[in-house]
């Protein structure tokens, strides 16, 4: 067993874990963060993406006892139900979802694009840069759309 | 994944005691290949020793003339390094062109080197670019270094350090990814320095990263894209599979020298 301490969302939390836990799963079953899901487990399809000290990462891909010491933020601690974070509201606004299982990850990928390319986001730069968020539903079409007003908006 | 111990040195020199202390033991890096690994079970090293607290194997430096890389170093780190951008271009391209935005937030240049993936880009650059891989014990050439895919001249417990890259006078890399994995079905890396040229590929050989004698014999005389015309490569020893044939592998690889000299040779 290993300790870990993270602050997730903003709260530090500290715990003993066997060291194979994933972050994925750390978030999800010791946290009951589910808003982060596991949708291949095999580091495919982005569903499990969250922020680890600002940058994006799978977290079915990390271990949690690497990000000892680090700022995690997850879908949970972007926003609320009643004020959204901008790119969130912008996937509502353009129906950017269907099923909604790929969501998360968009969502926190896409933040991470426009902290690193910035607001102003064309087409085909949103295309390549959602390279590693699969979507089983929508056809990524309204994702695109999403994405763009999202980073407009969180000027 | 199976059970292991963990231990997160803070030096190199703790790290090359664990592994040394720990046989069965592997050091993880960004993890992104060897976690996935550990996952199906085609791995299950009895320790893992992270290098990601380890101090001072990470960051960009231009000494001299070379561009000195520390193993630790994510892809995005060189993808964006203006050292890299300035000195090597097709580098910084390279390391742009690697899976994706998340990959590339946490893989590391010293574990893609390590693993030697037959189809994984940065091989190609070391080979091309004539870079001397650093250990905890020496310095080893990148011709000496890869030995076969997934295999290195790292011996047990070698831990990379760093990876000492001469700047060259044109560069580039150009890669036909495979369509579903984004590694490279064939991607080929040029490099002239002085009167020496070297060219590199990855993805095609089934014995992993090889440089093209034929594609380095013709652009010797002439650095400029012609040069490449009508040369042919051998389709023997190349991969073949669902993916693409040795053939069209062999045809692939005068295609893409040619695309890189264009970019290399450029502005
Ligand atoms: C979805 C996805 C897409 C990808 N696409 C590409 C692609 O297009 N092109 C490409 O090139 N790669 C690709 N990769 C692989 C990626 O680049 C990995 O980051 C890289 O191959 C391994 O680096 P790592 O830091 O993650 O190493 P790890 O997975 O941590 O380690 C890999 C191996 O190297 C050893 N090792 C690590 N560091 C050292 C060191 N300093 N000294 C000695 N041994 C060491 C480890 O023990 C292990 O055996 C992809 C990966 C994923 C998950
Ligand atoms: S669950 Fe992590 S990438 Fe699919
Ligand atoms: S909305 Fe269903 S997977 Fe994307």
């Amino acid at each position: 067993m290993a300790s870990v301490t993270l602050t997730v969302n903003g709260k530090q939390v500290t715990a003993t874990v066997d060291p194979r836990t994933l972050l994925a799963q750390f978030l999800r079953e010791h946290l009951h963060l589910t808003g982060t899901h596991v949708g291949c487990d095999t580091s495919q399809c982005g569903a499990c993406v969250v922020h680890v000290n600002g940058r994006a990462i799978k977290s079915c891909t990390t271990l949690a006892v690497s990000c000892d010491g680090a700022l995690v933020t997850t879908i949970e601690g972007i926003g609320t139900p009643d004020n959204l974070h901008p790119m969130q509201a912008a996937f509502r606004e353009n129906h950017g979802l269907q099923c909604g299982f790929c969501t998360p990850g968009m969502i926190m990928s896409a933040i991470d694009i426009v902290n690193r390319r910035g607001n102003k986001l064309d087409e085909h730069t949103i295309r390549e840069e959602l390279e590693g968020n699969i979507c089983r539903c929508t056809g990524y079409h309204n994702i695109v759309k999403a994405v763009a007003q999202g980073a407009a908006a969180m000027n | 994944m199976y059970a292991f111990n963990y231990h997160a040195p803070k030096t190199v020199r703790q790290a090359a005691s664990l592994l040394a202390k720990n046989t069965d033991g592997k050091v993880l890096a960004g993890g992104q290949t060897l976690l996935p690994t550990m996952k199906q079970r085609l791995a299950s090293p009895s320790a893992l020793i992270d290098l990601g607290h380890a101090e001072g194997m990470s960051g960009i430096e231009q000494k001299g003339r070379n561009i000195v890389i520390g193993a630790m170093t994510r892809h995005v780190e060189v993808s964006t390094s203006a050292i890299v951008k300035n000195a090597i271009p097709g580098l910084a391209a390279l390391a742009e062109g690697i899976g994706d935005g998340a990959v590339r937030n946490r893989g590391t240049i010293g574990g893609s080197l390590a693993n030697n993936d037959p189809a994984a880009d940065y091989p190609s650059a070391a080979l091309a670019l004539n870079a001397t891989i650093i250990t905890n014990k020496r310095k080893i050439s990148a011709d000496e270094f890869f030995q076969g895919m997934f295999s290195t001249a790292l011996e047990e417990g070698e831990i990379i350090v760093k990876v000492s890259f001469p700047i060259p006078s044109k560069a580039a890399y150009e890669k036909f990814p495979n369509p579903a994995s984004r590694y490279a079905l064939v991607g080929v890396f040029v490099a002239k320095k002085g009167s020496d040229v070297r060219v590199a590929v990855t993805g095609a050989g089934s014995n992993g990263v090889f440089r093209s004698k034929e594609c380095e014999a013709a652009l010797s005389s002439r650095f400029n894209a012609r040069a490449l015309d009508g040369v042919k490569v051998s389709a023997s020893g190349l991969n073949a599979d669902m993916h693409a044939s040795a053939d069209y592998r062999a045809h692939l690889i005068p295609v893409m020298a040619k695309r890189a000299v264009e970019k290399a040779t450029a502005k």
